[in-house]
């Protein structure tokens, strides 16, 4: 369960969330809005990569305030741009990045990334320069070095946005597909069609919560 | 694309060798070539080097982009020194250069860096006493290994902008972008970074610390990447 609780956060002068309380526990929730609308603040709260100025998040019990670090071992974060989340030099290495200060052997560490990697697609990619990927490869080694770590969660902030037609499919079906329970933040109203929840915002407030279609039909509305 | 730096995949002996012994090897190496002067020796160490990047089965073309980025330094270099010493002289000045860099490119092209990291860690354990955290330091390195590539594409993304407004490409005229966009690249990767975990032994060692310290700072550093980037982004 992702609680929320009366959360409120500035961003320099702007108020990026403004009182919201949300909670869900629903395997695939989607949240939508207007650029600025304050959903990308929402996601980021969710791993703590936000501490919120007021009010308290939780996953499944732990404090993001008071827990960051087992937050981020449950919370699994992929970003818009893949190319400022890959760290190291090569596939491999980006892949193993996340499992350094895990403890596990060398080899188990080799076993996992040959793994997601194999299971995303990218099987032989091991020691290819990360630069020279493509857009849709980055972010599938993007999804690759947080999913190696074996999350609980996986939040996505527009995973999708700078990536061509083919690509954005083949990432979406991914993430739509994953084990784990998953909070996409994204434009592309087609993609939650299946999703149990999407939360709407708007100017920093929640304002519509519901099944796919009641939630895009209100941001529809929203952006007449 | 750069290719200066980037581990070159391959199963040769010089791949198969731990890092640590090619490090060693590559302080030897670059210690004989200071003490060479003799030009028939530094010949002898060239084809030396030329053989081992053909053990490794290095391209030329990597091979040669490892030296190229020298190219203009090593002119200027020649020039100062034929000024100051005999054509011997400095042709030998230049060939050590040359040489060291070559060799020490031939490391890298067989060397993944998460090994070179592990050696640079196990090289700095005894200074954890002092405060040293060998992982942040070995993080410090692959980040630079990693951002050579990434300056070098977004340099090449504002100058192909310029260009294509027809703009005169003035070096100074570049660099506001390039630092702005470097800056952003650099507040993305930082976040990256707090997502993946990165900051969490620091949580360790200083558990009182406020976990909002980190959320404010880089407030702060949004906020002037924004002034920057308000000031100078057209439209």
């Amino acid at each position: 369960m992702i609680t929320v609780e009366g959360v409120s956060h500035r961003l320099g002068k702007r108020r990026a969330l403004d009182r919201v309380t949300v909670s869900f526990a629903e395997h695939r929730v989607g949240v939508i809005g207007a650029n600025g609308s304050g959903k990308s603040t929402f996601a980021r709260l969710l791993n703590g990569l936000i501490v919120p100025d007021s009010g308290r998040v939780t996953v499944d019990g732990l404090s993001t305030a008071r827990d960051g670090r087992e937050i981020r071992r449950k919370v699994g974060f992929v970003f818009t741009d893949p190319d400022a989340q890959i760290v190291m030099p090569t596939v491999a290495e980006d892949v193993a990045f996340g499992l350094r200060r895990s403890g596990l052997p060398r080899a188990e560490i080799a076993r996992r990334v040959t793994e997601v990697l194999a299971r995303f697609g990218l099987a032989g990619f091991g020691d290819r320069p990360a630069h020279l990927l493509s857009g849709g490869e980055k972010q599938l080694l993007a999804l690759c070095s947080v999913l190696v770590t074996e999350p609980a969660t996986v939040v996505c902030d527009e995973p999708t946005t700078l990536l061509d037609l083919r690509n954005a499919r083949l990432i979406g079906q991914l993430l739509v597909g994953l084990p784990q329970r998953l909070v996409l933040v994204t434009h592309d109203l087609a993609m939650l069609a299946d999703f149990d929840r999407v939360l709407v915002f708007d100017d920093g407030r929640l304002v519509a919560d519901g099944v796919p279609a009641v939630a895009a039909a209100h941001y529809r509305e929203l952006m007449r | 694309m750069t290719t200066v730096g980037l581990y070159h995949p391959g199963t040769s002996v010089l791949h198969r060798l731990p890092a640590g012994a090619k490090l060693a090897g590559l302080a030897a190496g670059i210690t004989v070539l200071l003490l060479l002067e003799d030009l028939r020796w530094l010949g002898a160490a060239a084809t030396a080097i030329v053989v081992l990047h053909a053990v490794a089965r290095v391209p030329a073309r990597l091979a040669i982009a490892q030296v190229r980025p020298l190219l203009w330094f090593v002119i200027f270099l020649l020039a100062v020194q034929l000024l100051l010493t005999d054509w011997q002289g400095a042709l030998s000045v230049v060939l050590t250069l040359v040489l060291s860099v070559a060799l020490a490119g031939l490391v890298t092209l067989t060397t993944r860096v998460s090994a070179m990291l592990d050696v640079v860690e196990s090289l700095l354990g005894p200074l954890r006493r002092v405060g040293v955290r060998p992982d942040r330091v070995g993080l410090v390195l692959a980040l630079t290994v990693r951002g050579v590539p990434v300056i070098a594409g977004i340099a090449g993304t504002v100058r192909d902008a310029h260009r294509a407004r027809g703009a005169t490409l003035r070096p100074w005229a570049l660099l506001v972008p390039v630092l702005v966009r470097v800056l952003r690249h650099a507040d993305a990767l930082g976040d990256a970074l707090a997502a993946r975990g990165a900051d969490d032994d620091a949580d360790v060692a200083a558990p009182l610390r406020q976990p909002t310290t980190r959320t404010r700072t880089r407030t702060r550093t949004r906020a002037r990447t924004r002034a920057i980037m308000e000031m100078r982004t057209p439209g």
